[in-house]
């Protein structure tokens, strides 16, 4: 019995250790990924802070003044249209692979594996793509709208597995209910499926504002750099990380160059806020 | 009669799951489904208004009648399911509000009036001995109720497109003895108006609430009667064991 008592101690002894040990693991690495973190926007926040001047924002640049605002206005703009290219074309992909292919067939598997290889290409590759097919090819030239279906190309793949992911999480149950109230598939869809999903895609349109907004590689070659407004989807443009890459790689703007980091932080922030604010709202419906 | 069926058999790609299934299901009348697990139940209630259709690798032959009508023939899928509604085993109200579950299938069908809808609303709520509990929370999700206040809002639910036939899978088996009773005493009361077919794993339930039984046995239908033979004197031994728990 003593024995007993003894193992049993040893046991919580034990276990208290390795809670501890595993207590300890979790703060070190929170400690570490979020001063990492803050490292990193302080820094930019702290050589660019004291450069942003009301001449920044001025409508256009010149070589005096570096202003970023074409840039700020060319990035929104490049959001927009990338998603509106990209967000239809991933959700109806997505739906389809869930609730119309029968499961297991062909043509989910091709379209599973292109996805997941074009998940896997590097940027510079696809802005390649996007020069030769989009501005040579289809004689689109160096424009945003070149730009716009290489960034859309390149995000396809997370809104269509964010977006089939919480469709798959949907319980069947939903979809029984509905069928036996005679609703169609169609009607399934829209009115009970895709709203429980919305959280997931919105996670998805999350993730890809923010590659769409970080993307440099890609653009380099398809929408040029002329640094201005643009006036129709058949403009040149800059992007502000683009226009951070250029205004650093010279090297006399390094200053502007923070002050423009800055901007695009807080472009980045803004946009995820605004998202989570449409998701608790699509929320709060269901 | 309201089903009637002839040689139906039923396969899962090489499984064969309804053997020869041959009965006449009379309408206004309470029909018992019984049988040990896995013998078929679901699957014959499933054939019944077609939703084994979305299961992959399911063949059915042989055939059923709706009022006449062959069921697996040019008949609109949608439409037959509106006038075969079904409840199943666990609640599954859709998440939205109290309002909007009920309002969902008339909505499919084409209704919008809102004056209308309202009364439909109510209407089934009524009918599924509900409405009180929920007339102040109509715009509430349905997923803040009780697991037996969600089985009668499933059960208002599939009574709000109108149909003819309630096919129910089990549906008191998840909820506590008041929930089961109520949901009793319901059926007693929607059989007038509706005809009702229902699986049950608890005999007192069937004896209860039922007119007429099927015992099941690995796809086949053993014995189908009225209640009160098939309880009180089996013709088939294996019934007779089942019945009085010797089973297996
Ligand atoms: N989708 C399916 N694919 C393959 N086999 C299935 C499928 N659904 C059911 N079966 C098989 O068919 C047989 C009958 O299943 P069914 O669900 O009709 O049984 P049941 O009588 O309702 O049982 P329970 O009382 O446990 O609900 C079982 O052997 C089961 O394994
Ligand atoms: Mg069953």
């Amino acid at each position: 019995m003593v024995v007993k008592m003894d193992y049993i101690k040893k046991q919580i002894k034990r276990k208290k250790t390795s809670d501890w040990v595993r207590f300890f693991a979790m703060w070190i690495s929170v400690i570490i990924t979020v001063s990492i973190l803050l490292y990193i926007v302080g820094f930019i926040l702290i050589r660019g802070i004291p450069h942003i001047r009301p001449s920044l924002f001025s409508l256009t640049y010149t070589t005096q003044n570096q202003s970023l605002f074409p840039a700020l206005v060319t990035t929104i703009y490049m959001v927009g249209i990338t998603l509106l290219i990209a967000v239809p074309f991933g959700i109806f992909t997505a739906i389809y692979l869930v609730e119309y292919a029968s499961r297991g067939s062909k043509v989910v598997k091709i379209i599973r594996m292109t996805t997941e290889t074009l998940a896997g290409i590097p940027s510079i590759v696809f802005g390649l793509f996007g020069y030769i097919f989009f501005a040579n090819w289809l004689g689109w030239g160096k424009s945003i709208l070149a730009g716009c279906f290489t960034l859309a190309i390149m995000i396809l793949p997370i809104i269509m597995r964010t977006t089939e992911e919480s469709l798959k999480s949907i319980p069947d149950a939903y979809r029984e209910g509905s069928f036996s109230l005679g609703a169609g598939r169609l009607r399934t869809v829209i009115r009970v499926t895709l709203p429980s999903a919305m959280p997931g895609v919105f996670a998805g349109i999350i993730l890809s504002v923010g590659r769409i907004v970080g993307e440099t590689a890609a653009l380099i070659y398809t929408i040029g750099s002329v640094i201005k407004i643009p006036e129709s989807l058949f403009s040149q443009g800059r992007t502000l990380a683009l226009h951070v890459l250029q205004l650093a790689g010279e090297g006399h703007h390094r200053n502007e160059a923070y002050a423009t980091a800055v901007v695009l932080l807080v472009v980045v922030l803004s946009i995820n806020l605004l998202s989570s604010f449409i998701e608790r709202k699509f929320k709060n419906r269901l | 009669m309201k089903f009637v069926l002839s040689e139906v058999n039923l396969w899962y790609n090489d499984f064969q799951a309804l053997q020869n299934v041959s009965m006449d299901i009379k309408a206004n009348e309470v029909t018992a489904f019984i049988g040990p697990s896995g013998c078929g139940k679901s699957t014959l209630i499933k054939s019944l208004n077609r939703m084994n259709d979305l299961i992959e690798g399911c063949k059915i032959t042989g055939f059923i009648q709706l009022d006449g009508e062959d069921v697996y023939g040019s008949m609109d899928v949608n439409l037959l399911r509106k006038r075969v509604g079904m409840v199943f085993q666990k609640p599954n109200p859709f998440p939205m509000s109290v309002y909007d579950n009920i309002a969902f299938g008339p909505r499919t069908h084409g209704i919008k009036n809102k004056r209308e809808l309202d009364e439909i609303v109510e209407k089934s709520l009524h009918d599924a001995a509900i409405w009180d509990e929920v007339k102040d929370r109509l715009k509430k999700s349905a997923l803040g109720l009780s697991g037996g206040q969600q089985q009668r809002l499933c059960i208002a639910r599939a009574l709000s497109v109108s149909p003819d036939v309630l096919l129910m899978d089990e549906p008191t088996s998840a909820l506590d003895p008041i929930s089961t009773g109520k949901i009793e005493d319901l059926v007693m009361e929607l059989k007038k108006n509706y005809t009702v077919i229902i699986v049950t794993h608890n005999m007192q339930q069937a004896t209860r609430i039922s007119d007429k039984t099927a015992f099941f046995l690995l796809g086949e239908v053993i014995e189908f009667g009225d209640t009160d033979q098939i309880f009180s004197m089996p013709r088939d031994k294996r019934c007779e064991d089942y019945i009085t728990g010797r089973f297996g």
